[in-house]
């Protein structure tokens, strides 16, 4: 190790790197465990409970943007500091490949703008290589994770509704609110055509489960993140307990560089360089946690090289990297009619869906294995950047006091009168579904182009197949019936083949999981059954690295148990001395 | 005590006494004590880090329409956004400033915007033999009304109603996304309340009903103060 290398800090039992929903979970259990624990995150501190970071209850007006994404990639006002394009922090691209990857440098990193979806894979989404033939099998069923939802459930909170699907468990849930205009119209057109639509299943607390965080006040802003922690965010509710009950030290603006080894190859801590100073610095720790995203993991292991380890920490099946998912995505809107001059009230509600269309069709024979999801949208909302555009080609939906229909376009007190008739009756759909994790989808690192802190960046091979494709597909046939049937009239077309059905660019939907997976063969996973490396005994990723295939859920609540489950077993082997 | 735990207080207090998130209106919703009422023009940190105050004072700090363009646009967004019964003008509520700004945020508007204001000087003198701003107001309306309306427009005309599109956008947004447009709209959220489902007199208008099925399983607002228990189960019992 160089010499100009400075030592941060005493030896910890453990280094955790990242402060997300899996480095936050295994802060928590770590640190109450009586373990000292240091926490290395690369963006700065955030609270937004704090005067100086909330943007939560702020009119457009506060913004000289009025909230647009110029700055922020979901807007002015929302809570995440970072994004899909980081200045000084390029990342590359094979020929032919499309890859955006966010990143939020920030405490709590992406949990702190999430849509706080929170639903537990089910038993069928451990084991679809038995139904499919496809990908592979996690090497855990849903009866070994089960416990560990239940015990998110109750810390961190989550509504919902009990409602007995088979691969959509039913978990501890705080009462779900009641829906909202759209949202019952909705119900009722999916009902007529046997689609279902419950109650959502999200991390927001209708009800408090402690003292220390409120009860949620309905503003629809938890992507703003809360000041009264009624949302889950890991800094809040994870990171920052941690540190007040146990020997938690954490170390922002710190972007890692590097796991160090000894001579037996294991672990013995992190380097870092402190965006502060801009000087490298070392982390001696007992055990090395990565929980830094899916690819920040991958990209830390694969830059970690050394005699041991020569193609990177963990890297002796080459699959580092490979496997790399994201979760597919398609939209589509339409406007309803009957909302048109609608009684005004206040219909924020919590912050996202009232209620979803889990996956229906896990039995049938269609063109695509793997299911989707339906997350709705709506609604008298706050008016943002956008609001009140599109009037060139929509206000001809707005039929005047004779039925007769509207004229685009226009201008003075008549296109007034129209955009306020207008507002509310929009409503949307968005398919979030499962994509086949393959090796050929993989990053890895680029030699040739380094960060602004001098560390080789990953580059991105990613190409949708078949199955996704027509998964889009379908999901856009799905929201035609569903508009149709609810009286709506559908805006823009249905993209066909030309347009990748309408299919989102890989990274685009943040779920991308997959590159350290875990199985039982060392030959073809990177991790265990309990996420710790095959090739270093002390070396464990809590991150979406870890997952074989992702479900069509969101990944967060599973990061969240995984990395429970994770935690107890390194204190497990801490104890029995096996590490 | 600090601001936040002013804040808990607040809430469990209000809670425990079941008074508080009643109402959905801004007259009956108890508002939580939130220091800031800030004015238009008057953009303090929102939550901004270090790095982005930087970025918005740099681009306040310049200005891109000159003093004739400015006058245009003023006579423009009104045009676009006029008062009337129910709420003030485009300028009253700040929109040439608005639009000021975004120019210099995405600067893709610039060369349109620019282009589409000296357009209309070309087309003025073509018809009317002076610039836009010395025509009559009448005169403007024979202009605007070749390039307001996309589906008819000439397509001699296509450039100017590309041009007219991006400022009804921009002038639409301005106002309702200002004080003076959430008044316009009705809106009343943003601020503290207790969702109770859609009220009944417009549940009934539409012939709609919350889901029997889920009576007993909705939120009771009421219980919002009392901290939730489950037995092994996963059934809240408290």
């Amino acid at each position: 190790m160089s010499i100009q290398i400075q030592t941060a800090g005493d030896v910890y039992d453990v280094v955790i790197v990242g402060s997300g929903a899996g480095g936050g979970m295994a802060s928590k259990i770590l640190a109450e465990a009586g373990l000292k624990v240091a926490v290395v995150e690369a963006g700065a501190d955030f609270d937004p409970a704090l005067e100086d970071h909330r943007t939560q209850l702020r009119p457009p007006w506060e913004s000289p943007r009025r909230g647009a994404g110029t700055v922020r990639p979901f807007g002015d006002f929302d809570a995440a500091i970072g994004g899909w394009d980081i200045e000084g922090e390029p990342y590359t691209r094979a020929e032919g490949s499309e890859f955006d990857w966010f990143r939020s440098r920030m405490l709590g990193g992406r949990t702190n703008h999430w849509g706080r979806i929170s639903l537990r894979f089910g038993p069928l989404d451990f084991k679809r290589k038995d139904f499919d033939g496809l990908g592979e099998n996690w090497p855990i069923s849903y009866e070994d994770m089960a416990p560990y939802y239940d015990k998110v459930d109750q810390l961190i909170g989550v509504f919902g509704s009990k409602e007995g699907i088979n691969n959509e468990p039913d978990g501890h849930f705080l009462p779900p609110p009641k829906p909202r205009l759209h949202e019952l119209f909705i119900k009722k057109g999916a009902d007529k055509v046997n689609i279902p639509v419950i109650p959502s299943r999200l991390s927001i607390l209708t009800r408090p489960v402690n003292n220390d965080r409120g009860t949620c006040f309905f503003c629809s802003q938890c992507s703003r993140g809360c000041q009264i922690y009624a949302d889950f965010s890991a800094g809040t509710c994870l990171v920052k307990p941690a540190m007040k009950k146990g020997q938690v030290d954490l170390f922002t603006m710190s972007m890692v560089r590097k796991v160090m080894t000894n001579d037996q190859g294991e672990a013995t801590g992190v380097t870092y360089i402190s965006k502060l100073d801009m000087q490298e610095y070392k982390l001696s720790a007992r055990v090395v946690v990565l929980g830094a995203s899916a690819c920040e993991s991958a990209r830390i292991m694969l830059n970690s090289k050394s005699a041991n380890h020569p193609d990177g920490l963990g890297n002796s099946s080459g699959h580092v990297g490979h496997y790399l998912h994201d979760s597919t995505g398609a939209d589509r809107m339409g406007i309803l009619p009957d909302m048109m001059d609608r009684e005004r009230y206040n219909e924020d509600g919590v912050g996202g869906m009232h209620v979803y269309t889990p996956w229906w069709l896990n039995e049938k024979n269609l063109d695509f294995a793997r299911g989707y999801h339906i997350e709705y949208w709506g609604g008298m909302g706050m008016p943002s950047y956008g609001f009140g555009g599109g009037m060139d080609t929509m206000r001809k939906h707005v039929k005047d006091e004779f039925g007769n229909p509207g004229v685009n376009g226009g201008y003075g007190e008549g296109l007034k009168k129209d955009i306020r008739r207008f507002y509310g009756s929009t409503v949307g759909m968005s398919g979030r579904g499962e994509s086949i994790p393959r090796y050929e989808n993989y990053c890895e690192i680029d030699d040739q182009v380094v960060d602004k802190y001098g560390i080789p960046v990953l580059k991105f091979h990613y190409t949708w197949s078949d199955q996704e494709l027509n998964q889009a597909k379908h999901m856009h046939e799905t929201f035609e019936e569903i508009l149709t049937s609810m009286g709506a009239v559908m805006l823009g077309n249905k993209p066909g083949a030309d347009k990748q059905y309408g299919l989102h660019k890989p990274g685009r939907i943040i779920h991308e999981v997959g590159t350290t997976r875990m199985g039982n063969d060392p030959k073809t996973s990177v991790l265990n059954k309990y996420s710790q490396a095959h090739d270093c005994k002390n070396l464990f990723v809590v991150d979406g690295g870890a997952f074989v295939s992702q479900a069509d859920k969101n990944p967060t609540w599973t990061i969240l148990a995984n990395s429970w489950r994770t935690s107890e077993y390194i204190i497990d082997q801490l104890n029995k001395k096996n590490i | 005590m600090n601001r936040r735990e002013n804040l808990k207080l607040l809430f469990t207090g209000s809670l425990a006494s079941g008074i508080l998130f009643t109402g959905c209106g801004p007259e009956t919703a108890e508002t939580v004590e939130i220091p800031h009422n800030p004015k238009i023009g008057e953009f303090g940190s929102y939550g901004r880090t270090p790095q982005e105050i930087i970025h918005n004072e740099n681009l306040k700090s310049s200005t891109f329409f000159t003093e004739d363009e400015r006058k245009k646009l003023d006579i423009l967004v009104d045009m676009i956004i006029p008062a009337d019964d129910t709420s003030g003008s485009a300028t009253g509520a700040g929109v040439p400033d608005f639009i000021e700004f975004m120019v210099k945020d995405i600067p893709s508007y610039q060369t349109p915007l620019r282009g589409g204001l000296l357009w209309l000087d070309h087309k003025s003198d073509e018809m009317f033999g002076n610039k836009f701003l010395e025509i009559s107001e009448d005169q403007r309306i024979q202009i605007i009304d070749l390039i307001a309306y996309p589906d008819t427009a000439k397509p001699e005309n296509q450039s100017g109603v590309k041009f007219f599109n991006n400022l009804r956008n921009l002038t639409a947004t301005g106002f309702f996304t200002s004080e003076e447009g959430f008044k316009d709209l009705g809106y009343v959220g943003n601020r503290p309340n207790a969702w109770d489902g859609v009220p009944e007199e417009v549940l009934a208008k539409h012939g709609l009903e919350n889901d029997p099925k889920y009576k007993d399983v909705y939120l009771d607002v009421s219980t919002r103060g009392t901290i939730a228990q489950w037995d092994d189960e996963g059934n809240l019992i408290g």
